[in-house]
């Protein structure tokens, strides 16, 4: 089942595309992580998931083919948006109420004593939260709803290192405990490399790569060699990025699991998620795509 | 943009959440500003009150009058009127104002605020949906404040009573652009079409002040039109020749004639040359220092002399007719207006 799944997806503001082209299939089941620049299209991508805002062009299903804001999408769905936004007179209290009355299934419980482990006070309006208390109250009232699809949007940008940390634990406690799907976007990828099993790349709002972390770890390699011969052996390869110094090349390629012999005085290596990353955002023209499309950028990226 | 034939349709068995579920979340949320409504209503309605009972006091012994055809009568009555009517026209006067803060006050923060503070990406997407979350805000606040302002309507009218009965001019009329619009109908209708502007300016806008001085611009812009150009074409106007209309009644127009032709200003001031007296208007006329005091009223003088005076004027027995069409207006207004705005929270979000 796909989770998230989007056919051709486009998001137009008056004149301009925020997004345009989109099409991914996230399985069910996975921490994804949707990284990109600022103004990438991240956001716009998961407001098109949440049911926010509605497509210009293509089709958005969620939990395995509900239209994306339909009633029976909402329902599986929980989100918490960029910088957690929750009525600041209300108490959080107040909000486990609220949020227990405008939704099917509600663990007060489960709410109320999560709340209690991370000393947040019931009586507190959300005003007087501080960020991280505050986060971890939208990411509880988030969680209690039993969600299949939790979607958080930049959701640890406004934590201190050991909030955010707190944060991520309890996203992956209720991972494991209740096998809920997770797609959380953020600009910073270190937070993200510990916990995230699939990736979506978004820049220039297009989708980049998208594919489960260990395939594509798998299928890309460092290449470092003598400079002088790297061009010519770069013909031969899908090269993602290249770097070449006076002395030393670093190239790395896409092998779609492909293992070829390494020239001599080559050397190949592991590519971290980082690294990986790093080289396609710098490579907006490469592609990391499941299907034809992604082969025929592939091709375009080799040139 | 919106069937999708994927790996499987939603589920069939999922009712929508109950309209109940949102009473709490509506009042929890709305409490405060439900207070101020009533503040808003009931500092003046206390006033209201308080004077309404002093004037139904002042006025008991002129309805005891006896002979009530009697120049005493006449007196006390015309006593009444000086001391309450003035003061009477001006409060309905300042009233006008509180259908307008309703509107903005209550009507453009509804929307407004969740977009400034981005709550709307909280309750847009819990599972009770956004179309019927915001069916289940606006309707109920509806209600409120127009019943509210429908109540103080009646304490307006009842408090109103007496300078009705004593008789006034077109200035304290029932008919009057400022008086009639704080009666039970009308201030029901215009409070709830403030509301409303208010709720479709804060969508679109999407930001507190700006929406609340939009719904103020918008508001007072079809009140006034309404009072100064609409209302009086409601039902077509009664026309006399009869040299005084009565004297309460809602005057549109006066013109003269002369031979069955239409008398210009030009002929006026031609016919009363001799008398000295000036035509300022086709109503106001000016003696001058020769005028001779035995000439009387210019009016009576010019019809003496072959011309005839035409008045169309709306009389006040009228005025619950119009209560019931303005009211029938703005009520279909309004309901335009909210399904606009809820069409618009359905459809736009971020």
């Amino acid at each position: 089942m796909s989770i998230v799944e989007a056919r051709g997806l486009g998001k137009r503001y008056g004149g301009t595309w925020a997004l345009r082209d989109c099409t991914l299939a996230i399985p069910a089941g996975h921490v994804a992580a949707l990284v990109g620049p600022n103004g990438a299209g991240k956001t716009t991508l998961l407001n098109l998931v949440v049911g926010l805002a509605g497509p210009s062009e293509g089709l958005v299903s969620v939990l395995g083919g509900r239209p994306a804001g339909s009633p029976a999408a909402l329902d599986g769905i929980a989100f918490v948006a960029q910088d957690t936004p929750l009525y600041r007179s209300l108490t959080a209290a107040d909000m486990l109420h609220m949020t227990r009355n405008l939704n099917r299934r509600f663990d007060d419980r489960f709410a109320r004593t999560r709340l209690g482990e991370l000393a947040i006070p019931l009586e507190r309006s959300a005003g007087e939260l501080s960020g991280g208390q505050r986060a971890q109250l939208a990411l509880t009232l988030a969680l209690a709803r039993h969600p299949q699809l939790l979607v958080l949007d930049e959701p640890m940008a406004m934590l201190d290192p050991l909030a955010r940390h707190d944060f991520m634990a309890t996203v992956m406690t209720a991972v494991a405990d209740d096998g809920v799907s997770v797609l959380l976007s953020s600009h910073v990828l270190a937070e993200l490399e510990r916990v995230a099993d699939y990736l979506v790349l978004v820049s220039h709002g297009r989708i980049q790569v998208s594919g489960e972390v260990d395939d594509l770890l798998a299928e890309h390699c460092v290449l470092t060699g003598p400079a002088a011969e790297s061009a010519a052996y770069a013909e031969r390869l899908s090269v993602v990025h290249a770097r070449r110094g006076e002395a030393q090349a670093q190239l790395l390629v896409r092998t779609n699991r492909g293992s070829h012999a390494v020239p001599a005085g080559w050397e190949k290596h592991r590519v971290s998620l980082e690294e990986l990353t790093l080289a396609y955002l710098r490579e907006p023209a490469a592609a990391a795509l499941p299907g034809p499309r992604a082969a025929a950028n592939a091709v375009r990226a080799m040139r | 943009m919106t069937a999708l034939p994927m790996d499987s349709l939603p589920d069939p068995h999922l009712r929508p959440l109950p309209w109940r579920r949102m009473a709490w979340v509506t009042w929890r949320q709305h409490r405060l500003t439900l207070a101020g409504v009533a503040a808003l209503f009931g500092a003046p309605a206390l006033y209201l009150l308080v004077r309404g009972l002093q004037l139904h006091h002042a006025y008991a012994p002129i309805t005891a009058c006896q002979p009530a055809a009697s120049n005493r009568c006449a007196a006390e009555a015309h006593q009444f009127s000086a001391a309450y009517a003035h003061g009477a026209i001006v409060t309905a006067g300042l009233l006008q104002v509180i259908p307008l803060l309703v509107g903005a006050f209550v009507g453009a923060p509804i929307l407004a605020r969740e977009f400034e503070t981005g709550t709307f990406r909280y309750a847009w997407t819990q599972g009770f949906g956004r179309t019927r979350w915001t069916i289940a805000k606006l309707v109920p606040l509806a209600l409120a404040v127009a019943l509210t302002a429908a109540a103080f309507g009646a304490l307006f009218s009842w408090y109103y009573q007496p300078i009705v009965d004593v008789g006034g001019d077109s200035d304290s009329s029932l008919l009057a652009a400022t008086i009639f619009d704080v009666h039970p109908v009308a201030i029901a209708a215009w409070t709830l079409v403030a509301f409303a502007i208010g709720a479709l300016a804060g969508v679109l806008i999407r930001r507190v002040i700006p929406a609340l001085f939009a719904t103020l611009a918008v508001w007072a812009a079809l009140a006034f039109l309404t009072g100064a150009f609409l209302r009086p074409h409601y039902q077509a106007p009664v026309v006399t020749t009869a040299a005084a209309t009565p004297r309460s009644a809602l005057v549109i127009n006066q013109w003269w004639t002369f031979d069955g032709k239409p008398a210009s200003l030009d002929m006026l001031n031609r016919a009363l040359r001799p008398v000295d007296v000036q035509a300022l208007t086709l109503q106001d006329f000016q003696p001058g220092p020769a005028t001779p005091p035995t000439v009387g009223d210019p009016v009576r003088y010019l019809i003496r002399h072959g011309y005839t005076q035409y008045t169309s004027y709306q009389p006040t027995s009228r005025f619950w007719t119009w209560q019931l069409i303005e009211g029938g207006w703005l009520l279909a207004l309004s309901l335009a207006v909210i399904a606009i705005t809820i069409r618009q929270v359905s459809r736009r979000a971020t």
